[in-house]
């Protein structure tokens, strides 16, 4: 088995910031971009409010022919990957045949794309679909579009496990690194801030209701009443640690060090959740002792039973307030199958700058015997960052990122 | 990792929901007959649309065992999984009550997901296509199910009792190989001991039918549905659309062994490549496809000539069964030359994400019982698919190692090497 995958290129694109560094400025300053919906009247909706990519204009990055045929996540995502590629100093022209892949999360596709063809369909008839309906509306659609971007002929894929899909995306990616490929674009990128998107998940029971941006989204508050849905995520380049040495890699994010994934035992069985599981694997997987984990990156789901869950699994693996906890998506809303990627990169830079950012909103934790850095960024030095995602159905996934070198 | 020095895995139990027939028995007895199932869409009325015609399973949820709350939360591809899950539950003869549930992992390929679901909600909320602000007070309340399909693997997760790895596989018309690929890998990388893997979709549906339609893909050959599927035949015009789920208990060899269970199969290797090139085409040469069977057949240590047996994607359109028969070429030499090919989509269609999984229980069962399945309707060979596509009828045919293929919108290029565990390394 060769050495842990590396994070050479991180893309990002969050509602709080287009690209890493004003990403991370703003998350460091607390900044939320969580509004009221402007994509559509949500005026007649019990849930209003959303973190929305304010600035981006796809036009001014992609060339024309591509926008008719892609949804705006595929947008999004197309300038993640290529963010992240720029980032890492890789020019994929220059790999050799099948040295690079693509590995996504998918969680609903490009869902407003496919509304529009729904509507053109039981409105007009089936001869006024769209001839790119077929795959941009379809899950495999940005592994598909930035593979052709960039020429990338290696080993792809495309994972689903709701908003766990994100991490186990990533661990895909370590996979074929270590079984030979030399790099992937992994990650997620989500958008379905559409009504149609909107009525499918307000059917999950877990949006937050109400106009109030200040305390709609609240984990492990014991206000905590559901989430605000975003849209975004991040693309990372994760690159075969030789590989990025013997190219003289300008930047080494960190390593990919250990994974876990569970899935929650049927409802009603009376067996524990997984989430306990996947945290201690994904440690035995790094090799990593709770002891050196200096931040946990929450799933923050804010249902009080599934932040019980979590909190508990936190507290038995290392101890009550023994480890920082943090939901920096408290500032973005939660971006689905793109959170999870968004925590990695956030995670990395916690790495890089030695600061753990914040949590905002949740003002009362004191219910779970948890350390939650609320508020304001904590400067401390982060060798080892472990990032948890949870999906509806009972998805855990878990991820140990660390430091290269000593 | 190669099946010589680490855990190897094996297809120990076969489920199959197949349109002209449900279950595993069923869809080998249509496969040897060489019977299609194809027909006029029955599910809606199709005259508005160029292509009328699909493989419809004939599948009733109540009958195959599924309760009422369990029908009305589910879409029919997720009916279409734990139904078939539960078959290949049954089939492996592996107690799962028995089992540690940590270390049984389950993996659904599906490329359009709930499609069907959605599109029915769709019309509903939106009053037609009527409203631009759809209303939720007229959502099913489980339509969060529909727009994320990982809830297919959740649901095959209760049934069968897995709290191990799970994930939704969706690439395409690859998906059904490559939640096989990706499922063999948690069991090599030990992170389970047995993973429920297989696929299914369920895409006949009008928003489906409409978007093939406006890319020419399917055939308009609605004068003649029972002979519409033609891979290879120089008649061909088009995929038909078709639905269904294949799901496997994959294990890892050695307990499998230990157990006494029957084995149909290693899972001995497996190569995906992207071509890099267009949503939708194909690049003649079948390159990517080419060098995908070249790392399968490296990985499971097999050289070319010990290759038995292809099963096509053979989709039926123009460029597809040119494309991969470039492709066999430029891996096998010679010998794909010698090798019979055949496509099962000329009788059960093309159920995108599912067909993988399916042709993959067609190559395992193709291997235990000694005969290779036909293609249908192959009358008059295009001149440029010029290999043993094994027209009309099917062969007795001994196969040790199967190749299975699939190419997708997107560009992904799949293989699947399937072999019998006691053979000889090259």
């Amino acid at each position: 088995m060769n050495a842990h995958p590396v994070v050479t290129g991180l893309g990002v694109v969050a509602p709080n910031g287009l690209g890493l560094e004003e990403y991370w400025a703003a998350t460091l300053e607390g900044r939320s971009a969580i509004g009221r919906i402007t994509r559509f009247d949500p005026s007649d909706y019990p849930s209003r409010l959303a973190g929305e990519i304010g600035a981006f204009s796809a036009r001014e990055h992609l060339p024309s022919r591509l926008l008719p045929q892609t949804d705006r996540m595929t947008q999004l995502a197309l300038v993640s990957a290529d963010w992240s590629l720029q980032d890492a100093g890789i020019d994929p022209g220059e790999l050799p045949d099948y040295a690079a892949g693509v590995i996504t999360a998918g969680h609903s596709g490009g869902f407003e794309f496919g509304q529009n063809e729904l509507k053109a369909l039981w409105s007009k008839g089936g001869r006024y679909v769209s001839a790119y309906q077929s795959f941009a509306w379809f899950y495999a659609v940005n592994s598909g579009q930035i593979s052709i971007r960039h020429g990338l002929r290696g080993p792809s894929s495309v994972v689903i496990s709701d908003q766990a899909g994100g991490l186990d995306a990533l661990a895909q990616a370590r996979r074929q690194v270590r079984k030979g490929t030399s790099l992937v674009v992994a990650g997620a990128v989500d958008a379905s801030i559409c009504s149609w998107g909107w009525v499918a998940q307000l059917a999950s029971g877990r949006l937050a209701t109400g106009d109030d941006v200040e305390r709609a989204y609240l984990p492990f508050d014991s206000d905590a009443r559901g989430h605000v849905p975003g849209e975004g995520g991040a693309l990372l380049v994760v690159e075969d640690a030789e590989h990025a040495r013997a190219r003289g890699a300008g930047k080494v994010y960190g390593q990919l060090a250990g994974h876990a994934a569970t899935m929650d035992p049927r409802p009603g069985s009376g067996r524990a959740p997984g989430i306990e599981r996947a945290i201690e694997g994904a440690l035995r997987d790094a090799g990593v002792s709770p002891a050196e984990v200096d931040v946990v990156f929450a799933d923050a789901a804010a249902i009080p039973e599934l932040d019980r869950a979590e909190a508990e699994a936190i507290t038995k693996t290392f101890g009550p307030h023994a480890v920082p906890v943090t939901a920096p998506k408290t500032m973005t809303g939660r971006l689905y199958s793109g959170a999870a990627p968004l925590d990695v990169a956030a995670a990395l830079l916690s790495i890089r700058d030695g600061v753990i950012p914040p949590t905002i909103g949740t003002s009362r934790a004191d219910r779970y015997d948890i350390d939650l850095v609320v508020g304001t960024p904590r400067p401390a030095p982060v060798r080892t960052a472990l990032v948890l995602a949870r999906g509806h159905g009972g998805f855990n996934s878990a991820l140990v990122v660390r430091a290269v070198g000593r | 990792m190669s099946p010589t020095d680490g855990r190897r895995v094996v297809i120990t139990g076969v489920g199959v929901t197949a349109p002209g027939g449900i279950g595993a028995k069923n869809f080998w007895q249509l496969l040897t007959d060489g019977r299609t199932a194809t027909r006029r869409i029955s599910f809606f009325d199709p005259s508005p649309f160029r292509s009328q015609i699909a493989a419809e399973a004939d599948f009733d949820p109540e009958a195959s065992g599924l309760s009422p709350q369990e029908i009305r939360r589910m879409d029919r591809a997720a009916q279409f999984a734990v139904v078939t899950a539960r078959e290949a539950v049954a089939d492996s003869g592996l107690d799962f009550a028995g089992l540690d549930p940590h270390r049984v992992g389950v993996t659904i390929g599906s490329a359009v997901g709930a499609t069907t679901g959605l599109d029915q909600e769709y019309r509903a909320v939106s009053d037609g296509g009527r409203l631009d602000l759809v209303d939720h007070a007229y959502a099913v309340p489980h339509l969060y199910n529909f727009l994320v399909p990982s809830s297919f693997t959740t649901e095959v997760a209760w049934a069968v009792g897995a709290e191990g790895p799970g994930t939704v596989v969706s690439t395409g018309c690859t998906s059904g190989l490559d939640a096989v690929g990706y499922a063999t890998d948690l069991i090599r990388d030990g992170v389970a001991d047995v993973v429920v893997a297989g696929a299914s979709d369920a895409p006949i549906s009008p928003i489906t039918v409409a978007c093939f339609d406006a890319i020419k893909a399917t055939t308009p050959r609605n004068d003649d549905p029972e002979h519409a599927s033609r891979p290879f035949d120089a008649s061909r015009t088009g995929f038909v659309l078709g639905e269904g789920a294949a799901v496997f208990v994959l294990e890892e060899l050695e307990s499998a062994r230990r157990r006494g269970a029957h084995i149909y199969a290693e899972v001995a290797g497996y190569a995906t490549r992207s071509n890099a090139f267009h949503m939708t085409g194909l690049r003649p040469d079948g390159a990517e496809m080419a060098e995908a069977i070249r790392v399968a057949l490296d990985e499971a240590r097999i050289a070319p000539e010990g290759i038995d047996y292809i099963n096509a994607h053979g989709s039926g359109t123009k460029q597809n069964d040119r494309h991969e028969t470039a492709a066999f070429k430029r891996s096998l030499g010679d010998h794909a030359y010698r090798t019979p090919v055949s496509s099962i989509k000329s009788m059960v269609g093309h159920s995108l994400g599912a067909i993988g999984s399916i042709e993959v229980a067609a190559s395992v069962l193709a291997m235990e019982h000694g005969v290779v399945p036909p293609t249908a309707n192959l009358h008059n060979p295009d001149p440029e698919c010029d290999l043993d596509y094994v027209p009309l009828t099917a062969r007795d045919w001994r196969t040790d190692a199967v190749l299975s293929v699939g190419s997708g919108f997107g560009g992904f290029q799949s293989a699947v090497v399937l072999a019998r565990p006691d053979r000889s390394s090259r």
